[in-house]
């Protein structure tokens, strides 16, 4: 394939069994630089647990992930993140009791301090230069007219596309999507997606995890397809596409 | 956020200082104008001050901070019998040993988060009661508790030893009982009160704030939590520590009871009824409930009689009747009810309702801010 100075994350031999059940079964899986790799496949064909070993949530029976040179395996969820691993959930993870701009900001702070700083006795409105980039992010998500409010009332396509600002203001290296349009009125789907392909432009190499093929063939550079737990296809969009395996599975003979 | 300028943080400060310090003149229509009550307002402000940095910011429910509170006493008073009678290095030395057990007990508790937390701290407070009352007695002197003697080496103090009878604690010569005793504790109030309102408003001050909304979402935020949470916790162990080393300089002596269950339980009562997580809720959580117990516990029926002498005789009578029960020895029944109605329709506490009249105020003028008394972990009374 690729020379391997391109490969930013490295899946290889992964193994991940729940009690009797083989979740994933030796999964390879190489995700280039500045592309969109999409993971698709039926519901619990272990899409989420890959994403959840990949960031630490979940510790593989056996098998590495490496991003670049560092193996991501054994590390916790907030090493992975300050290698500049980042990930957006599938059920929008953000802080409610705060504001939008406060939702931002919190990980904004996470890239500049780092993991643990004492800073008790600066001031939070001093901060001008890192609130003008948490308000830039949410003006770039077209959130910036509720910026100031509780971000427990808004919608859930809001929410997650606040997710997505606490994420991109982290600058990832790699950004992880669990399902970035589940539950969103197309309206909104089309909007994430034209924010997906800004952020595509700029570079960043992205593995999208996604149900609707609409979302998946817009954006993805490649794409692998999960089924039982094992990679049963592998490439362009267009191969996998063809691909008679991947109808077989995952769309039970349906035209793509 | 952009009200939150110097200026108002300037305003802020002389404001409150105003307030505290000018209590002795305020306080006189509520009967409650004398040192030994003031001094008490002081401490316990101070107490659940800190408390609330840990319990109000993190949400962290500690059960054990009575212990800490000990810890600052007994140090206060070994302070005052090895070394001098001066107060300054006292408080300094029950803030530091106070935070210094906060960083044993914390690192342990916080393994644990939730009603687990809770019971440790728990277990770790009721563990330093028993043992100040068995083997720690060397230390504590048990249940006669730890008092000052004439033989006392005071190795600072030893070239200006004069007089007969116990000395007194004292700052410069100044005697710290009384009105300078409460001025001490109040200045020592505003410098806490600062620190609070530094910490509520730092970048740090955010992360707790973070941390209490969702604490899975910080660690994939790049945070490792537990530093954060041990920061607070020690925090506010060193603010008990204060309070505890403040009622030793106001009465040099310290017992153990000071660290019975009870007393963590108040502080957590005074944070709750006052308003979780706001600037000012704890202290007036504190104010109140050490006024109920000093002020309410002291009518009789006697006073009750005076206080509705202007009705009937018989109208009298049943007031006095009706209401008795809940003054005295009764004014347990007083706080629990008051704290019920809080908690029942104004969970957050009595600052909420400050803010629902304010909104209800404003609504007419303009309309009404996003939702302040919602923000309980960024309060906007600034």
């Amino acid at each position: 394939m690729e020379n391997v100075e391109n490969i930013v994350l490295n899946v290889s031999g992964v193994q991940k069994t729940f009690g009797g059940l083989q979740a994933l079964s030796n999964i390879n899986l190489k995700i280039e630089e500045g592309k969109t790799h999409a993971i698709i496949g039926p519901n619990g064909a272990g899409k989420s647990t890959l994403l959840n070993v990949c960031v630490g949530k979940l510790a593989p029976d056996s098998g590495t992930v490496k991003f670049g040179d560092v193996i991501l395996t054994g590390k916790t969820p907030y090493e992975i993140n300050q290698l500049g691993v980042v990930r957006v959930f599938q059920t929008p993870e953000i802080f409610p009791e705060l504001t939008l701009l406060q939702n931002v900001i919190v990980p904004a702070l996470a890239k500049r301090d780092g993991e643990f700083k004492f800073n008790a006795f600066g001031r939070l409105f001093g901060e001008k230069e890192l609130v003008g980039e948490a308000e830039h992010v949410l003006e770039d998500l077209g959130l910036e007219n509720q910026m100031h409010d509780i971000s427990a009332s808004m919608s859930r396509g809001d929410k997650r596309r606040l997710e997505l600002a606490m994420c991109l203001i982290q600058h990832p290296k790699l950004l992880l999507l669990d399902e970035p349009t589940a539950g969103m009125a197309r309206h909104d789907t089309n909007r994430t997606i034209d924010i997906l392909k800004r952020i595509k432009s700029r570079g960043m190499t992205k593995v999208i995890i996604e149900h609707d093929m609409h979302v998946v063939f817009s954006l993805a550079d490649h794409i692998s397809v999960l089924a039982q737990g094992a990679i049963i296809a592998d490439g362009t969009p267009d191969e996998v596409r063809g691909n008679p395996k991947v109808q077989e599975a995952y769309l039970g003979g349906a035209h793509l | 956020m952009n009200s939150q300028s110097l200026k108002s943080e300037l305003l802020l400060m002389v404001a409150f200082s105003a307030a505290v310090l000018t209590m002795p003149i305020w306080m006189e229509p509520f009967g409650a104008a004398y040192p030994d009550l003031l001094q008490k307002f002081a401490i316990f402000g101070i107490f659940a001050i800190g408390y609330n940095i840990l319990f109000g910011m993190t949400g962290y429910l500690s059960f054990g901070h009575a212990a800490f509170l000990g810890v600052g006493s007994y140090t206060a008073v070994w302070s005052f019998k090895l070394l001098t009678m001066n107060v300054i290095p006292a408080v300094i030395f029950g803030t530091a040993l106070a935070g210094l057990f906060a960083v044993v007990i914390g690192f342990i508790s916080l393994r644990r988060s939730g009603i687990y937390f809770s019971i440790l701290t728990l277990a770790f407070a009721q563990m330093s009661y028993n043992l100040a009352y068995s083997v720690l007695t060397p230390i504590t002197n048990g249940e006669t508790s730890l008092q000052l003697a004439n033989n006392d080496p005071r190795i600072l103090d030893a070239a200006s030893v004069s007089g007969s009878g116990l000395p007194s604690t004292e700052l410069f010569g100044e005697k710290m009982s009384g009105y300078p005793g409460f001025y001490f504790c109040a200045v020592l109030l505003i410098i806490g009160f600062y620190v609070s309102l530094r910490i509520f408003r730092s970048p740090f001050g955010l992360k707790l704030a973070a941390i209490k909304s969702n604490q899975t979402r910080m660690s994939y935020t790049g945070f490792n939590t537990r530093p954060y949470l041990l920061a607070a916790f020690v925090i506010s162990g060193m603010y008990a520590g204060l309070a505890g080393s403040l009622m030793a300089v106001t009465d040099p002596l310290a017992g153990a009871e000071r660290m019975q269950w009870t007393a963590s339980g108040e502080v957590v009562l005074m944070t709750i009824l006052g308003g979780v997580g706001t600037l000012f809720g704890p202290l007036l959580g504190a104010g109140l409930i050490k006024y109920f117990e000093n002020i309410f516990s002291s009518y009789n029926e006697q006073v009750l009689h005076e206080i509705f002498s202007f009705l009937p005789d018989l109208l009298e009578n049943v007031m006095v009747f009706i209401v008795n029960p809940f003054v005295g020895e009764g004014w347990h029944l007083t706080l629990g009810a008051l704290f019920m109605v809080v908690v029942i329709f104004l969970p957050g506490g009595i600052m909420e309702g400050f803010n629902r009249i304010l909104t209800w105020i404003k609504k007419d003028h303009s309309k009404p801010k996003d939702g302040g008394a919602k923000i309980k972990t960024r309060p906007s009374e600034g």
